[in-house]
């Protein structure tokens, strides 16, 4: 039987699907008696979720238009400088 | 790249078409800058960054074959500059990322058994996208630079990998502590009320 710590440890090889048949069991052996580690699995899942949706390409929507005009001077200048 | 405007444009730049060169740089480099952003706390850092990729690209584009988009290879070069630059800021040992981790009994049981996040909290967009960032940037940079690659940048394992020069299962093994790191600083905001 697994410990909760134990299953916190496999939680990405489980998500990943590269955890062993036996293993894969005992993790979800777990999960099925334990309401804490459902929940931790949920608010993993959650975090990686939150990530990707909010501070991705996608979230960002157009690209800012707060480029300085300086920055965009300089960069031109190291341009022409070679 | 089979877009033939694209095409063309990469020619101007090859022949040295100043005014091509302004409008790439003009074009892109909002979305290079919001990427900087992602790696480097510091914004004069992230402007840095944006500088000198656009130099290296412009050293390179004699040898941009055009597999990729623009957008693409610009995208690439920006995160490797931001990297290069966070590399170079790293020179005190960073905190150690065990003081975000889960806590846990002898018996392998949690300190603080988790519960349920709010769902109302979960829709919160705004303060949400804040208190994500805010909650990435307490990461130490080790562990940071491998969740922004893999998890927003959503590069495979072996990708993130090549571009930190570090092994895949180091690569693995920090993206599982960042997470579960993450987790523990969104926690208290996001659980249910009880």
């Amino acid at each position: 039987m697994l410990t909760c710590r134990e299953l916190a440890d496999f939680l990405m090889a489980y998500l990943d699907e590269e955890l062993p048949d036996e293993q894969r069991s005992a993790f979800e052996e777990h999960v099925r008696i334990c309401p804490p580690c459902v929940h931790y699995v949920d608010t993993y899942k959650e975090t990686v979720r939150l990530g990707r949706d909010l501070c991705g390409d996608a979230a960002e929507g157009p690209p800012p238009e707060d480029v300085p005009e300086a920055l965009v001077q300089a960069i031109l200048e190291a341009r022409k400088r070679g | 790249m089979d877009d033939p405007g694209e095409r063309a444009f990469v020619e101007r730049l090859k022949a040295g078409d100043e005014k091509a060169y302004e409008t790439l740089v003009r074009e892109y480099s909002g979305r290079m800058l919001a990427v900087a952003r992602r790696f480097l706390r510091s914004e004069d850092d992230a402007r840095d960054a944006v500088q000198e990729a656009f130099v290296s690209a412009f050293r390179a584009i004699d040898r941009f074959e055009g597999g990729a988009r623009i957008s693409t290879w610009l995208h690439r070069i920006v995160v490797n500059a931001a990297l290069m630059k966070l590399r170079t800021r790293r020179r005190r040992p960073e905190a150690s990322i065990d003081e975000l981790l889960p806590r846990w009994k002898e018996n392998g049981h949690p300190v603080d058994a988790p519960t349920p996040w709010s769902a109302e909290k979960l829709v919160q967009q705004d303060q949400l996208r804040r208190l994500v960032q805010e909650g990435i940037d307490q990461l130490p940079d080790s562990y940071r630079e491998v969740l922004i690659l893999r998890d927003i940048e959503e590069l495979d394992t072996q990708e993130a990998a090549e571009t930190l020069g570090i092994s895949a299962n180091a690569v693995k093994t920090r993206l599982h502590r960042a997470r579960q790191a993450l987790r523990e600083v969104l926690d208290p905001a996001l659980k249910e009320s009880v």
